[in-house]
């Protein structure tokens, strides 16, 4: 914060202040090395592990590897069925498949979902959109897991859930429906982000003869590339990070429908975790995480604005 | 929005608005809503009945039929579409009532929806529509324990209601729809076509088009489920009531709430519950104060160093912190596991410096246990500013636009009173990010409580302690879901998620009521 005044009557006094200028930029330079060495230090490592010389190492005392090489990549992407230690087989690519069909549909539906009651709530007026908007608020405050109990006996009885063998597909159909369903409730960035569009756009369109859903195709859509990039990026990275959902829907019982988190954490500490995968792990996690990483950084912009106004709205 | 922070500056602290916002609760928004809202509530359901029989008496003989015959009052206008429409809801309604469609539950046993669930709901064991002693129980994650279908009798029984809901809606809506039409043919127009009322949908009722997907989506996955498991704690649905087997779980009241306080419960898992529930509960709070405040600050602390003027690089410190928040959680979680464990590198690190043995930073419950005791305080610290590393750059990212924005005079009046640079940042800094995110610091607090991924993936609520599944970092949520998916006790679980509920919709209640953002939220446009 440390603003130099220019005055240049009293020159000995700016000299000192210009030094001690200098001396709070050098300390935050020291304060920020330091800071971005820890932050840096978890994320170098796994790296490093990922390119373990040794394939399948366990967790060990150095932070630096000894030898260097890809083998753990290779171990990842080669299945091997019957013969997997511990019994089993990490599926990798069926896993990111799984993983990128659930993300690209759940995004389509929520960002549709999202957009379209935020639009509602944010444009229109009509008797129960208060009382929507309360019972969203309520609902939020429930646990999630007390209703994903529920959810799975729900997928469960009309057979989207639990399933093993050839029909265990449908567990991943589940999934997105547990995923979707409830996105439109997570409309209030969205909505924020609508109730700054002048609301006379709106009327003015109206006095041309323009419906409702014509102002939402037509002037609406086309000032919200933000938000609807923001709500897409969320909803899309929303199945790479959730864990525990995917968890109980899909179930151990599958290993080829697993979706990446349940995979990498079945490896480790699943129902039959072996330690020696640790380095094939940190492989699996630089696989995940470079696509996930490229793409936030891509659309950092977008996500900055949608944080900084989530943090207003709630 | 200087003014507002000035004014904000007057007014007492947080604390204090907080706390006497907490006693209004109690002795005014709680009485208010007694003596005011409820009689108005009676007084709209009063008027409600009133129009709705008038309507009768009023209505031509089609308005009066549609109370009865779906769609009838539509046909009589000639609006045939949208009357065979509502008749063809209220066969099928009527054919799932009495036909009573049967889904099979595990083990192949058929239990009913229709009317028939209804009966079921009774959950009165051998007088319920279904074969005694047959079926099966579904566990999370796989496999059917021999049990009893108990759980599948309330599901279709809550659906079923649900059914009965919609349907009343549609009816009311056919007798409105008639009614319209009746007032539009006393003033000698002609009654909207199908056409024209496809087109309403796309106007006038687009609210009605855009928000009935979001409404029946959340009203299946999300109100129908959270009122299951609202109903599973009034239950015996539990580990140790359902190895019996041959019987259906039933309804017991309050029983479940009792055993949280009651220590003199008989069964194991109700001293379990009323031994551990008051300290996870606290610990529960602990955390939640602890990683939100420490985050928050933290997190505007960084953002005042990276914005911090004449600063080289600004961009590169920022994308490594942005980094923590593109990688998913899991990972992050997972490898901040991995490096402080036993034999990690910290710890080997550490011994290099001279420490004599491996600290058990994360309550590792292996075999090497009795080798390398947890301490619980380092673990909960431990846990705490893990979750800072994971939290700090997200409040750096949210506050960095926010402090960009205060006005430039604020300081610039201030440097010329010859204000210090701390002063500063407690008077004008910190006041205004404050006021701005308010909402957001409340709901990271409710999201804190709720925090099942840290615990879960960094500790599993370990260190143990010996003889209860509850451990030493065990929140709420996490110990919910060990009493539900690990060990079947569902009726505990649920009691555990509503305290949960309770204590969340307090907070949340009192503050977002008060705040701006919910009280003049349309004003703003």
């Amino acid at each position: 914060m440390a603003n130099v005044v220019m005055n240049p009557s009293k020159k000995k006094k700016y000299r000192s202040q210009k030094a001690a200028a200098r001396t709070s930029l050098i300390a935050t330079y020291v304060v920020l090395s330091i800071l971005a060495l820890i932050w840096i230090i978890p994320i170098l490592w796994i790296v490093l592990s990922a390119f373990r010389g040794d394939v399948r190492g366990t967790v060990n005392s150095n932070y630096f590897p000894s030898t260097y090489g890809v083998g753990n990549f290779v171990e990842l992407f080669t299945s091997h069925g019957e013969n997997a230690i511990a019994g089993v087989d990490y599926a990798f690519l069926k896993w990111f498949r799984n993983t990128l069909i659930i993300s690209v549909v759940d995004c389509l539906i929520s960002t549709f979902l999202v957009l379209s009651v935020a639009y509602c709530i944010s444009k229109l007026r009509f008797k129960m959109r208060k009382a929507f908007m309360n019972i969203t608020m309520i609902l939020g405050l429930f646990p999630g897991f007390m209703s994903m109990i529920a959810i799975y006996y729900l997928l469960k009885s009309i057979g989207l859930s639990g399933n093993t063998g050839d029909s265990a597909w449908l567990n991943i159909v589940g999934l997105i429906l547990a995923y979707s369903a409830g996105a439109g409730l997570g409309f209030q960035v969205a909505k924020g982000f609508f109730d700054v569009i002048p609301t006379s756009l709106v009327e003015s369109a109206k006095l041309d003869g323009c419906t409702n859903f014509k102002i939402f195709w037509k002037i609406i859509l086309p000032l919200s590339k933000p938000i609807i990039i923001y709500t897409a990026l969320m909803s899309f990275t929303g199945p790479w990070m959730d864990f525990i959902f995917a968890k109980v829907i899909i179930g151990d019982g599958a290993p080829e429908m697993w979706t990446v988190s349940v995979g990498l954490y079945n490896m480790m500490y699943g129902p039959q975790p072996d330690s020696s995968l640790f380095t094939v792990f940190a492989a699996g996690c630089v696989m995940v995480g470079i696509p996930i990483v490229t793409l936030f950084m891509a659309l950092q912009r977008y996500y900055v604005e949608g944080v900084t106004a989530g943090a207003v709205k709630g | 929005m200087a003014d507002e922070v000035m004014t904000q500056e007057k007014k007492p602290n947080f604390f204090v608005r907080f706390g006497r916002g907490f006693v209004n609760f109690f002795t005014k928004s709680i009485p208010n809503f007694f003596t005011k809202k409820i009689p108005a509530f009676f007084v709209r359901i009063g008027h409600w009945f009133r129009d709705f029989g008038l309507r009768f008496v009023d209505g031509s003989i089609g308005t009066k039929l549609s109370h009865f015959i779906l769609g009838a009052g539509s046909v009589y206008h000639g609006q045939f579409i949208k009357g065979l429409i509502y008749f063809g809801l209220q066969v099928l309604f009527v054919l799932y009532m009495v036909l009573c469609p049967a889904i099979t539950g595990p083990n192949g046993v058929q239990v009913p929806t229709g009317y028939k669930s209804l009966i079921n709901l009774q959950l009165a064991g051998q007088d319920a529509h279904l074969p005694e002693g047959s079926g099966g129980r579904w566990t999370p994650g796989g496999g059917i324990i021999p049990a009893d279908s108990s759980i599948l009798m309330l599901l279709l029984g809550l659906v079923t209601i649900a059914i009965i809901i919609l349907y009343i809606i549609v009816w009311l809506s056919n007798i409105k729809s008639s009614y319209i039409a009746d007032t539009a043919v006393k003033e000698g127009r002609k009654p909207s076509s199908f056409k024209e009322d496809c087109a309403a949908l796309l106007d006038n009722r687009f609210h009605i088009l855009m928000l009935t997907p979001t409404c029946l989506a959340a009203l299946v996955f999300t109100v129908l489920p959270t009122i299951m498991m609202i109903c599973i704690a009034f239950t015996t649905y539990n580990a140790t009531e359902m190895t019996g087997i041959t019987e259906l779980f039933h309804w017991n009241g309050f029983d479940n709430f009792a055993s949280l306080f009651n220590s003199k419960t008989d069964s194991a898992l109700g001293i379990e519950i009323s031994k551990r529930f008051f300290p996870v509960l606290g610990w529960t709070f602990i955390w939640a104060i602890f990683a939100t405040f420490t985050c928050y600050f933290g997190g505007i602390l960084l953002a005042i160093l990276i914005n911090k003027k004449g600063l080289w690089g600004k961009k590169a410190f920022r994308t490594i912190f942005i980094l923590t928040i593109a990688i998913p959680q899991f990972i992050s979680l997972l490898v901040m596991r991995n490096l402080f464990d036993i034999n990690g590198p910290i710890n080997s690190i550490l011994q290099n410096m001279g420490v004599s043995k491996s600290i058990n930073f994360l309550g590792q419950s292996t075999t090497l246990e009795t080798v390398y005791p947890a301490n619980v305080a380092v673990v909960r610290i431990m846990v705490i500013v893990i979750n800072m590393w994971l939290g700090i750059p997200y409040t750096m990212l949210m506050t960095s636009g926010i402090l960009m924005n205060i006005p430039a005079d604020l300081y610039e009046a201030a440097r010329v009173d010859g204000t210090s640079n701390v002063k500063m940042f407690f008077k004008i800094t910190l006041p205004y990010v404050i006021f701005i995110t308010t909402p957001y610091l409340i709901s990271s607090f409710v999201g804190n409580i709720n925090s099942f991924n840290t615990i879960f993936l960094l500790t599993e609520g370990g260190p143990a302690v010996t003889g209860y599944q509850a451990g030493e970092t065990d929140l709420l949520v996490t110990w919910l879901y060990k009493l539900t998916i690990n060990k079947g006790d569902f009726n505990t679980g649920s009691v555990i998620g509503i305290f949960t509920f309770i204590i969340t919709a307090t907070i949340t209640l009192i503050t977002y009521r008060r705040s701006k953002a919910y009280n003049e939220e349309d004003t703003f446009q």
